[in-house]
């Protein structure tokens, strides 16, 4: 069996891991309120219908907060701190990542930063990362 | 129910709390519960409701030889055990249950391996598939992630929160209990190691073993039990987040479900802020008590760093707060309510070891899932 922290999706969450798969960040938006939601859920957290949709979001965000983790989970295989970041997704919804692709300091981390979405591998799957908009992982 | 409805009679920590070698997380629950118990001068037989938090109700009823006809495990983190007496209230009052105990043992420091905390890591959990596998085993790295952000919307300083750790270690210098009593200094805080930038690790709760227990029941017969009945005033509670971080919060830097259970507690006891005597805001990290005074309306946002900076919550200030030294000083198994509501207890009963003068109203907020959950008591003296 996988290590514990490898994420292990569910019948409802599967549309997500295929979307990190084929390199997409995809996902869930109500067809009636059209409001787009994290976590994933066959129904939708702000007017509770069932007709929901998966959309490929745009990757664009912004950083909203974070903290600088001494010491990772040795999975990641950092050789130093790692930004563990609230970020919050240009559709709306907040999620819990990492930023990537810049030095792991207050300086380079700066709040509401631009960002993009992009994956990185963690064991045997990929997962999401964002790293500063103006450059490419 | 009312105001004072229900009293709890029955109050006691574990024997010995800090480092407990060799007594597990259940062995630390049924001292606790033994001592709280002898505490009401009540035996097993007179209970007939139970809450075991983290544990199979089974195991601890059976092994204290409880037969319960209402029980109740609410687990949302470490405030479970305020939902919990919440929830007892509710039965007794409904008549489910007569007499309720409300157990919490939890070996943090010395038997983690036979420590079930509350397993937000469920293969196939929201937390598992999105959260956890960033800010990993380590509560540090989830239940901060707002400060940053905090500190330069607010301009709160780093030594404005590495204050809120000395404040606290004052009250801990009053307290034979607590596991840190040395004097602290903003120097020592900011040059203790960096656990999660900005927070070091005397930002930090300790990582103790501790167990305690609550009895509980209608206040008509509260006058029979040997010690001051401590009376329920008021509760709430509030839930927001769905993933185990903060990313499920809508607003964390103000999250709603703070003025949620805060309000719901007040209103119930009919009390206001300037009614407060003495008041518990649990510390996991120090942030915790900044964001709870804000959130609670004790002070306005933004103002809570400078507030205990002016030494308004610490020894001769007019809003004591923390008083046994809290999570960073006193000790913290890795779930702290049970350990602030039973400060709170103490110091309403006029029998804790930092005591402040005639605390008639006390207020208890705690947290829990590292920033989704919450519960606000409102514990008095007299009932109204």
């Amino acid at each position: 069996m996988a290590h514990p922290l490898v994420p292990v999706p569910t019948p409802e969450t599967q549309p997500y891991w295929d979307g990190v798969a084929a390199g997409e960040l995809r996902l869930p938006r109500c067809q009636d309120c059209a409001t787009a939601y994290f976590p994933p859920s066959p129904i939708c957290p702000n007017c509770t219908s069932r007709a929901i949709e998966w959309f490929t979001a745009s990757g664009d965000a912004s950083l909203y907060s974070y903290v600088l983790h001494q010491r990772p989970a040795k999975l990641w295989n950092a050789d130093g701190p790692m930004s563990v970041a609230l970020i919050a997704l240009a559709e709306g919804p907040m999620v819990l990542s990492t930023v990537i692709g810049c030095p792991q300091t207050p300086e380079s981390l700066v709040l509401d930063m631009p960002l993009r979405a992009t994956f990185t591998p963690f064991e045997e799957i990929k997962v999401l990362a964002f790293v500063p908009a103006e450059a490419r992982s | 129910m009312r105001p004072g409805d229900i009293a709890i009679v029955g109050a006691a920590e574990s024997t010995d709390i800090g480092t407990v070698p060799n007594v597990s997380s259940t062995g630390l629950a049924l001292d606790g519960a033994a001592n709280a118990l002898a505490d009401a001068g009540l035996t097993a037989k007179d209970i007939d409701g139970i809450t075991t938090g983290y544990f199979p109700v089974a195991d601890i009823s059976r092994q204290l030889g409880i037969f319960p006809k209402w029980c109740d495990n609410t687990v949302v983190g470490g405030c479970s055990w305020m939902f919990q007496l919440r929830n007892a209230a509710a039965a007794i009052s409904a008549g489910y249950c007569n007499t309720v105990l409300i157990t919490y043992g939890e070996s943090g420091r010395s038997t983690r391996h036979l420590t079930n905390s509350g397993d937000f890591g469920v293969r196939g959990g929201m937390a598992q598939q999105f959260d956890l596998l960033y800010g990993a085993g380590m509560p540090a790295a989830m239940f901060c992630l707002p400060v940053v952000r905090y500190m330069r919307d607010y301009g709160l300083t780093e030594e404005q929160l590495a204050y809120v750790a000395v404040a606290q270690r004052k009250w801990a210098a009053l307290t034979p209990r607590a596991s840190r009593r040395e004097p602290l200094t903003v120097s020592d805080v900011l040059n203790s190691p960096m656990v999660t930038w900005p927070i070091r690790r005397d930002m930090c709760c300790l990582v103790s073993d501790a167990g305690g227990a609550l009895v509980v029941t209608s206040a008509d017969r509260a006058k029979d039990f040997p010690r001051p009945p401590v009376y329920l005033l008021g509760s709430g509670g509030g839930l927001e987040a769905g993933l185990a971080s903060p990313a499920g919060v809508r607003d964390p830097l103000h999250p709603e479900f703070i003025r949620t259970s805060g309000r719901a507690a007040f209103e119930a006891a009919g009390i206001t802020h300037g009614d407060v005597d003495h008041l518990m805001i649990y510390d996991a990290f120090a942030h915790n008590p900044i964001f709870g005074l804000e959130g609670l309306g004790f002070v306005g946002r933004g103002e809570a760093g400078a507030f205990i900076a002016e030494g308004h919550t610490e020894p001769g200030g007019n809003l004591p707060m923390n008083t046994n030294g809290g999570g960073m000083s006193y000790a913290h198994t890795g779930a702290y309510g049970m350990l602030c509501m039973l400060e709170s207890i103490r110091q309403v009963r006029g029998e804790a070891a930092a005591q402040i003068p005639d605390v008639d109203i006390a207020v208890c907020h705690g947290w829990g899932g590292f920033w989704s959950a919450c519960s606000t008591l409102v514990f008095g003296a007299q009932r109204p």
